[in-house]
């Protein structure tokens, strides 16, 4: 086996020592070794104090079963699409101005004037399309695969709270740069929202901050787009995750439980 | 089923169960008293801070605003056989963004809703009943026309097709100094009834109107 330079946390303990007993190694390659022991002490300083890769162990290091193909990367894709939308909204945010009378001029100077602006902003917006793409993709790969089934149906559960989530975002984003569309588009948007019975109403007055479109409209929305559902989100990925792994994968549906002699005799 | 012995036997007391230093008649325990303590001063901490931040959140939809009156051209420039736009400012401090058309004209003889001193010119506002896009009143038709989702309604802003849920809302009007005033907003159903103003895309005929409260802080002028 071919010796890795990982820390010893990733590795069999018994194997650990085993490249420092080499002492006919050339001085070049001497070098070598010790800067990647020096890497692996920060490690292991950092391990024996947080016991980090045991938890890296049990996150990466799982059995899956047979029959595992790329349809299974998809929810890794959802969540990169949503790291996208969080790095490139954080710096947006340097720049956008959640005021009803300067938020079109904030979004048309970042837009136009600002050193690779269009392309964060365009990264960002059609971002939330991919990542709405994906979601969908994702929850039809956990649909037709029956992976919602149990142990996982909680799993399930926070995959369609995630998903609402990500609608909500994409709502509340859609009002900030603030044009006609955005505008016609939420006066919609909340009048939909009124429609609900009873409720709906004082959900519209709390979207838009009282009867009308007005003062805290706009920065309502923001708050909510930027920091409020996007540490929800964030919480609830971390959990899904952590189920994840806990619970493991499903086979797709066209693998049949292996019934060979070996099973057998492992079993047994 | 009897209950079974063993909770008889349970100690009432701290000095029942022997515990060193027990007081007379103390019947919990103080490390239970001090994990009780800890929690409710987290909880009374966390209320602390969440209260106010919602109260904060909620507090505009129960703001109430006194009815505002604004001029928008004297007696003279509204005929009662069509409109005339005007610009009028539903919400201040947002720029352009506030101002809303409103279309004026006077009451006519053909006019169903009831007369009163509130009415002598017509306010139709813009805003379509269906999801609240504006609409544009074309003269050679006489109608009202959305152009989102194809809303029509007639000359006098009842709905003659589309989706719309509800006649177009009107504001009230007075005239005072020879001159035009627009003011509060209020709803209509479909006999041209007035009702405490509603959002778009809530119907208020029949059972509509309990089923979509209007606001506690915004109501009709009273004795309308």
């Amino acid at each position: 086996m071919a010796k890795l330079p990982t820390t010893s946390g990733l590795r069999p303990p018994a194997k650990r020592r085993e490249s420092e007993e080499d002492t006919t190694a050339a001085p070049a390659e001497k070098k070598k070794g010790k800067l990647q022991e020096s890497g692996i002490a920060t490690v292991d300083w950092l391990d024996e104090r947080t016991s980090l890769s045991a938890g890296a162990r049990w996150m990466m290091f799982r059995k899956i079963p047979k029959g595992t193909n790329w349809f299974y990367t998809l929810g890794s894709a959802t969540m990169f699409a949503f790291l996208s939308q969080t790095v490139t909204g954080v710096f947006l945010a340097m720049y956008y101005d959640p005021s009803a009378t300067r938020a079109y001029e904030s979004v048309r100077y970042l837009t136009n004037e600002v050193f690779l602006g269009e392309f964060v902003r365009g990264m960002h917006k059609w971002g939330s399309t991919v990542m709405v793409i994906l979601i969908f993709l994702h929850m039809a790969r956990t649909f037709f695969f029956g992976a919602y089934k149990y142990p996982r149906e909680l799993n399930w559960v926070i995959g369609v709270v995630l998903l609402i989530l990500t609608l909500m975002m994409s709502f509340t984003g859609y009002l900030l740069p603030f044009d006609q569309r955005s505008y016609w588009a939420t006066t919609v948007g909340v009048a939909i929202n009124g429609t609900g019975p009873l409720v709906g109403p004082y959900l519209s007055d709390f979207l838009r901050a009282g009867p009308e479109f007005g003062v805290t409209t706009l920065s309502r929305f923001y708050a909510i787009h930027m920091l409020l559902l996007p540490g929800i989100i964030a919480a609830l990925i971390g959990a899904h995750l952590y189920l994840v792994a806990r619970l493991g994968t499903t086979a797709p549906p066209w693998i049949r439980a292996d019934t060979g002699p070996e099973l057998r005799e492992d079993k047994a | 089923m009897p209950v079974p012995d063993d909770r008889k036997k349970k100690p009432k007391t701290t000095a029942e169960a022997k515990i060193p230093g027990a007081y007379e008649g103390e019947t919990v325990t103080r490390r239970r008293f001090m994990t009780g303590s800890a929690h409710t001063a987290g909880a009374i901490a966390t209320t602390a801070f969440t209260l106010p931040a919602l109260g904060m959140a909620f507090g505009p939809v129960f703001e109430t605003e006194e009815p505002r009156w604004e001029g928008v051209g004297k007696t003279s420039d509204f005929p009662d056989d069509t409109y005339i736009p005007r610009t009028l400012t539903v919400s201040r401090g947002i720029g352009e963004v506030g101002k809303t058309t409103v279309y004026v004209r006077k009451y006519s003889d053909k006019d169903t809703e009831v007369r009163d001193e509130y009415n002598a010119y017509v306010a139709v506002s813009t805003r379509c009943m269906h999801l609240g896009c504006p609409v544009r009143y074309v003269e050679a038709s006489e109608r009202f026309i959305c152009p989102c989702h194809g809303g029509v309604y007639d000359f006098e802003g009842k709905v003659s097709g589309g989706p719309p849920v509800r006649p177009l809302d009107r504001f009230y009007t007075r005239v005072r100094d020879g001159v035009v005033e627009i003011g509060p907003r209020y709803s209509l159903n479909s006999e041209l009834k007035r009702f405490s103003p509603r959002d778009p895309g809530q119907p208020i005929d029949g059972v509509g109107q309990f089923m979509y409260p209007a606001r506690p802080t915004i109501r009709k002028l009273p004795g309308t």
